[in-house]
Formats: C-alpha cells, sequence, structure tokens
C-alpha cells in the first residue's frame, strides 16, 4: 500500500520497532565491548525476563512487579552464569565462548519449555497503555507508544551508568585496555561480573518489556537473537551508541520495505548488514573492542 | 515377516527358481554375498527401498520428524501424541484401531511397531536428514512427519527416492498431492483447495458478494496455495484482494505487515499464517485495531489457537481437518476423543487425529496386503476402497494419493455459550470431500515409478 499516510505510518512504526531492537540490542553489545564475549545465550536471556516478569505477573497482577521480576531475576542468573562459567571462558579462543554460551542458550530454553510447555503466554499491558491512541495521521497500539518512551528512559539510564559515572568510566576504560585497568589497581574481573549482570538485566528488561507485544513461547529469544546481531553489527560491535543507532536503522528498513513489498523486509535488512560490513568492517559506530 | 512370507521362504513353497539362485549364489561365494542372504524375496518381492530388511525381524520401525520446537512446536507436540496413541493402540490390538483396519490383531501382520521421534523444527533439511537417518539406520519401513508442507514436499522426494512409504502429518499446500505429489507419498488431511472450496461459499453467505480481502501469508507452499485456492474460490463471487502481506516463516513481529492491512481499506482479514505465527499475528491485530475494522477468516484452522489468543477467535469462521464435538455424529471420534483425552488430558485437535488415523489407515492397507513390500501396499491404497476414519468414509485416490474426507467449517463460540473451556467452536457445516476436490491432474501431479 504505497500510499504517503501508509508511508509516515510505517516510517514512525520503524522508529518504534527500532526502539524495542536498540534495547534487546544494548545488553549483549556492552557484554561484548567489554568483556570481549559474543552471548549466544543472549535470547535465551530476553526469553527468560519474559517468563520471570509473567510468573510475578501471574501471582500479583501488577505489570511493575512483573518488570522488576524479570530484570532482576535474569540479572542475577546473568551474575551467578558468569561467576561460574563464562570467567572461565575469558582466555579462552573465542571458539570455546561462542560455543559455551550457545550451549547455555539451549538449556535455558529447554528447561523453559520443560516448566512451561510450548503453548504461547500473555502478559497483557498494564490498564493505562491498553487500547489504541490516534496520533493524527494513523492509529497505534498505545503500549507500543508507551514501549518507546520506557525504552527512552532504560538507554538514557544505561547512557548515565557509561558515561556519567566512574563504573562506567572502569567499564569504558576497560573495554580500551583490560590489562592496564588491572594493573592501577582495580579489580577488573569484578567490574567484569558487574558488567554481565548489567547486560543480563538489560536483555531480562527487554524480555518483559516487550513481552505484551509478542507473547511467550520458548522460541521467543530465538527469533530475536537474529534481528539483535544485525543491529549489532550494523551499529558497530561493542558500542552502546551503535546499539541504538543500528536498532533505529533495522526498525526502519523492515517497516518502510514492507510498504513495498513485505516479503523482501528481511532481504533488505541482511542487504544493509552486508553492505555496512563492506564498507565499514567494524559498524557505523564500532571500535576494535578489546583486541 | 509375515506367515506366508515364512512360507515362501523356508517351508514346502521353495520354488525350483529360488533353489537355482540360492545354489548359483552358494557357488559364486564371496564375489556375490547378496544372493546369499535373500535369494528367496527375489522370487516375487524383489528388495526395494528398506524391504526385506525392515520387516523381515520381530518389529518394524517408523521415523517420525516432527517438530517441537520452532513456530509449529505445539502443533507438533498434539501431533506425536495422535502417533504415539495409534501405534499403542496397533501394538495392542486396541477396538478403536480395529474398527478402523479389522484384520489387526497385535502389532502390524504381528509384528511390533516401535517408533522414532525426531525434531525438525519444521525445517526440511532437518527432517529430511533425519529421515535419512531411520532409513539407513532403523530400516524404517514408513516415514512420517511434517506440519510444514516445506518438510511434506522435501520427505516426499525423499520416500520416492529411497522407496520408503511417507504418510504426511499436517501439509495444507496443493502441491503436496499436487505438482510434487510422489507414488510412496499419501496425504490424509483436507488441504488448500479443498478448505477453500468448503469455506468460500460460507464466507460469502455470511459477508455478501463483492468484498475486499487483505491476506496474511506465509512465505512458502503452504502460505502460497492457500492464499490462491482462496482468491480463486472467492473470485467467483467477486471478491477481490487489496493486499497480500507476504511474510517470513517465525516473522518475529506483525506490525509492519498490519498497518498495510489497517490502511488497505479491507472488508475480510484472511489470516493464512499457521502455529504461534497465527497466534502472534491475531494478537498484534487485535493491538492495531485491525480486528475492529475488518473481520478475521483463518482458512486453515490451527490447532490450540483459539485457546492462545484469548477470546480473539470468537466469531471467527475457519475450515479444519477435525473437531473434537464432531462426536455427535461420528461414533468413532467419540471413541478417539475419549481414549486420548483420558491418556493426554485434553480434546485431541486435529493434527492427533490427523497422526492417528494416518496410520491406522496405513495398518489397514498392509493387512490387506498381506505384506509390507511398499508396492504391493500402495497398489491396496491405489484400489480406492471405501474406509472408515473419524469424520465418516473415506477414499483415496489413485491418481494423487489424496484422501477424499469431508471438511469441517466452524465457527468461534462467544464466551458464554462455551459448555466447557474446551468448547471454542460451533460446527458451522461439514462439507463432503466429493465436492471440494479438482481434477486430479489440475495441480500437475505425475506419481512417478512404483519400482
Amino acid at each position: 500500500m504505497i500510499n504517503w499516510p501508509n508511508f509516515v505510518s510505517q516510517l514512525f512504526n520503524g522508529l518504534a520497532l527500532g526502539a524495542l531492537l536498540a534495547l534487546i540490542s544494548s545488553g549483549l553489545t556492552i557484554i561484548y565491548g567489554t568483556l570481549g564475549v559474543l552471548n549466544l545465550a543472549h535470547g535465551a536471556m530476553f526469553m527468560i525476563g519474559g517468563y520471570a516478569g509473567y510468573v510475578a505477573f501471574e501471582y500479583t497482577h501488577s505489570f511493575t512487579a512483573a518488570v522488576i521480576a524479570g530484570s532482576l531475576f535474569v540479572m542475577v542468573l546473568g551474575v551467578v552464569m558468569e561467576r561460574v562459567i563464562i570467567r572461565h571462558f575469558y582466555q579462552r579462543p573465542h571458539e570455546d565462548q561462542l560455543l559455551v554460551t550457545f550451549g547455555l542458550g539451549i538449556c535455558f530454553v529447554e528447561i523453559v519449555r520443560l516448566l512451561f510447555g510450548s503453548q504461547s503466554q500473555m502478559v497483557p499491558p498494564p490498564p493505562l497503555f491498553q487500547g489504541i491512541t490516534s496520533l493524527g495521521f494513523m492509529f497505534y497500539p498505545t503500549y507500543r507508544l508507551a514501549v518507546v518512551g520506557i525504552v527512552a528512559v532504560a538507554l538514557g539510564t544505561l547512557f548515565i551508568v557509561l558515561y556519567r559515572t566512574r563504573l562506567g568510566m572502569i567499564v569504558r576504560a576497560g573495554i580500551e585496555d583490560s590489562v592496564m585497568v588491572d594493573s592501577l589497581g582495580i579489580n577488573v574481573y569484578r567490574v567484569f561480573m558487574i558488567v554481565f549482570g548489567i547486560g543480563a538485566m538489560a536483555a531480562g528488561f527487554a524480555g518483559i518489556v516487550n513481552a505484551p507485544v509478542v507473547s511467550l513461547t520458548p522460541g521467543v529469544g530465538d527469533d530475536i537473537l537474529v534481528e539483535t546481531f544485525v543491529v549489532v553489527v550494523i551499529g558497530g560491535v561493542g558500542s552502546f551508541p551503535g546499539a541504538i543507532l543500528g536498532g533505529l536503522i533495522a526498525g526502519e528498513i523492515i517497516s518502510v520495505t514492507s510498504m513495498f513489498n513485505p516479503s523482501y523486509a528481511y532481504v533488505m535488512l541482511f542487504a544493509a548488514m552486508t553492505l555496512v560490513l563492506v564498507l565499514r568492517p567494524h559498524g557505523l559506530l564500532g571500535t576494535q573492542g578489546r583486541e | 515377516m509375515s506367515t506366508k512370507e515364512l512360507r515362501q521362504g523356508m517351508g514346502s513353497g521353495v520354488s525350483r527358481r529360488a533353489l537355482l539362485q540360492a545354489g548359483a549364489g552358494l557357488a559364486g561365494g564371496a564375489l556375490l554375498p547378496i544372493s546369499l542372504s535373500m535369494p528367496v524375496y527375489a522370487a516375487d518381492h524383489p528388495a526395494i527401498g528398506t524391504y526385506p530388511d525392515g520387516s523381515s525381524g520381530s518389529s518394524v520401525f517408523i521415523g517420525i520428524a516432527v517438530p517441537r520446537t520452532g513456530t509449529y512446536a505445539v502443533q507438533g507436540e498434539d501431533e506425536l501424541k495422535g502417533w504415539q496413541l495409534a501405534v499403542e493402540h496397533i501394538n495392542s490390538g486396541h477396538e478403536l484401531i480395529k474398527k478402523i483396519s479389522p484384520k489387526t490383531t497385535k502389532g502390524v501382520l504381528g509384528k511390533e511397531v516401535k517408533i522414532g521421534v525426531a525434531d525438525s523444527a519444521a525445517k526440511p533439511n532437518e527432517a529430511v536428514q533425519a529421515q535419512q537417518r531411520f532409513i539407513t539406520e532403523n530400516k524404517a519401513v514408513l516415514l512420517t512427519g511434517a506440519t510444514s508442507s516445506a518438510v511434506a514436499v522435501a520427505t516426499n522426494k525423499l520416500a520416492q527416492r529411497e522407496k520408503v512409504l511417507y504418510v504426511a502429518g499436517i501439509s495444507g499446500s496443493n502441491d503436496t498431492t499436487g505438482k510434487d505429489c510422489v507414488r510412496y507419498g499419501f496425504r490424509q488431511n483436507f488441504f488448500g483447495q479443498t478448505a477453500a472450496a468448503a469455506i468460500a461459499p460460507v464466507l460469502v453467505k455470511q459477508f455478501g458478494k463483492n468484498k475486499k480481502a487483505a491476506y496474511l501469508t506465509p512465505d512458502y507452499t503452504y502460505g502460497h496455495t492457500v492464499t490462491k485456492a482462496m482468491q480463486d474460490h472467492l473470485a467467483e463471487a467477486g471478491w477481490t484482494t487489496v493486499t497480500n502481506q507476504v511474510s517470513p516463516l517465525g516473522a518475529p513481529d506483525y506490525s509492519s505487515y498490519l498497518l498495510n492491512v489497517v490502511n488497505s481499506g479491507a472488508d475480510v482479514l484472511m489470516n493464512v499464517n499457521w502455529g504461534h505465527d497465527a497466534v502472534l499475528s491475531i494478537q498484534q491485530a487485535k493491538q492495531f485495531g485491525v480486528l475492529d475494522k475488518m473481520k478475521l477468516v483463518v482458512p486453515y484452522q490451527v490447532p490450540f489457537v483459539a485457546r492462545e489468543t484469548g477470546g480473539l477467535m470468537q466469531g471467527v469462521y475457519a475450515a479444519t481437518d477435525y473437531w473434537w464435538t464432531i462426536e455427535d455424529k461420528y461414533p468413532l471420534a467419540k471413541m478417539f476423543n475419549d481414549t486420548f483425552s483420558k491418556k493426554y488430558g485434553y480434546k485431541p485437535e486435529w493434527g492427533a487425529e490427523n497422526a492417528y488415523i494416518s496410520f491406522a489407515h496405513w495398518a489397514r492397507m498392509v493387512e490387506e496386503t498381506g505384506s509390507f513390500y511398499p508396492p504391493d501396499v500402495i497398489k491396496t491404497y491405489e484400489k480406492g476402497e471405501t474406509i472408515p476414519s473419524f469424520v465418516g468414509d473415506v477414499h483415496y485416490r489413485p491418481e494423487d494419493h489424496q484422501c477424499v474426507r469431508p471438511v469441517i467449517i466452524v465457527k468461534g463460540k462467544m464466551e458464554k455459550d462455551m459448555k466447557n473451556k474446551e468448547d471454542y467452536y460451533d460446527i458451522v457445516e461439514i462439507v463432503p470431500g466429493d465436492g471440494l476436490m479438482q481434477k486430479p491432474d489440475a495441480f500437475g501431479c505425475h506419481l512417478g515409478d512404483y519400482t
């Protein structure tokens, strides 16, 4: 449906879609940027955030409680995962890191499938954000509008933590040269644990915030993981601003392309990623990372 | 090995020709080991596919490749339960299986049926790899599983190449028994053409002529053929397509597609998506206000969609293979519902029904053939004999191996009308299968060779 109102609608929808992708991708990119670990369990952690929130919602019927529970549960899971398994892999080859996180992801998905089954579960949006809102040029789900705001606040908070606090300074220094940070007397491994926890929390938070939009299944993280990687590659692996930019670009590509020909939406997304890799191998805002 | 085959192979029925062959094998020694091992079969039934190795012991093996993860996982699990129950009934000689396959005592031709299950994730290459292993390592005499027509088409080709029988699980594409049909493949369930032919008159009667329809179509053989069948049948009543939103299998978000739909001016949304894709797209259609602007139709019903969408199927028309409340009309359906729900704790959906009846029909065909020799079993199917099912008497067409069976049109019940928590649909009509079928060559079916 190529017409002006639809174009404006798709442009706006691309923004909302991109905001969600940016939030999900930010956790992945923070962990990689700091620890050098490409966490293939990120999609599963996103999914667990949704399920943990779902359980909390079933008990409390409070969406706020669900968001807190989903975020905190995955943060704790991330910290435990880092302390018990991931820290043993910092010095190991990237292939080992990929394999161990991939394996963990499969375990998480199958445990959730065992506990909850394959049927989808629903977390309704909070009453305040239910229904549809007229924007003048289009009608749009109120909750998706709210998500844009929620994501903006969350990403803003992450930005402040990373760029305006002492912890953030250490983290960014760790990205540049972890050996130097260590030699300055800072317990860099403790920082790594905190960073992994924050990255995991971002995934869990995104999982429960996204739950009313997508409905929960054990495979929900698998579907989103591929898009998340595309976002991170476009924006720049390890770059927090890059994740935001990449998310917005990916959202717009999917949305606007679907107006012309929906079956090419994902083709165009991967074409854009290829183009970025050819022209800027480290992504639009990427750096070489810890290496 | 059947009694008949035993007699042929070992008793006084050994033919002169077979003895000569065995003698030649002995004389040939190590140069011709195969003629030593099975000269007796060569007389009437030469080795083909996994025959006779797969049926020479006390049991036979069936390879099942079904999605247990991914978009179609929920439906795959339901199908699997149907197959498992059928095997249990076949091996125990249950009363229900005997109603469909009267010669069944215990097992098939006295052999215990064993199954191997692999997760296909609805991906053709994973399904084919798993089935190839079942053929090579387990000498499977039968393959099954689909839940995606892409898998069904791929397994069709494998079955024909390997000369092993295949009964499709859920597969809605016209191609499965159309242009991609094979001699070794059979399908019991309804499909795009019959779904469209059955539901189109109901929709025209309900919504009127000259309506505008928007389609949500998954981007593979199932989606394209079901959408085309619906468009063709509704065009006769002046319906037009204002937009066709094609999306990949397992799309994580439908917002951009739904915006195109909401801006299309359509009267009716035809959601051809399936599995979790259907659930998600229906939920998001509600979020975007699409369902307030236009009527939703699900032309190819999705098991569990009503319970997963939390009331969004109320008032929605759908075509299906089976809905449990037809038990009032069909006694075998009642028997099936009772045994299934007793074992699994819920009423079977059509994936389980199709799975059970496919195995029951196969067991009947093998028993009637008196052998597992695949070309003979195929010829028994091709007799087109009228046989029982849970939706009344049915038959398989010899020209394309499609089961001619009714299609059931259902309408989602309002919550206040539901008599119990699983009473999601009203039966609108049970449309006889004969009038729904296309001409056997209409979709380009050429079955291929027996051997």
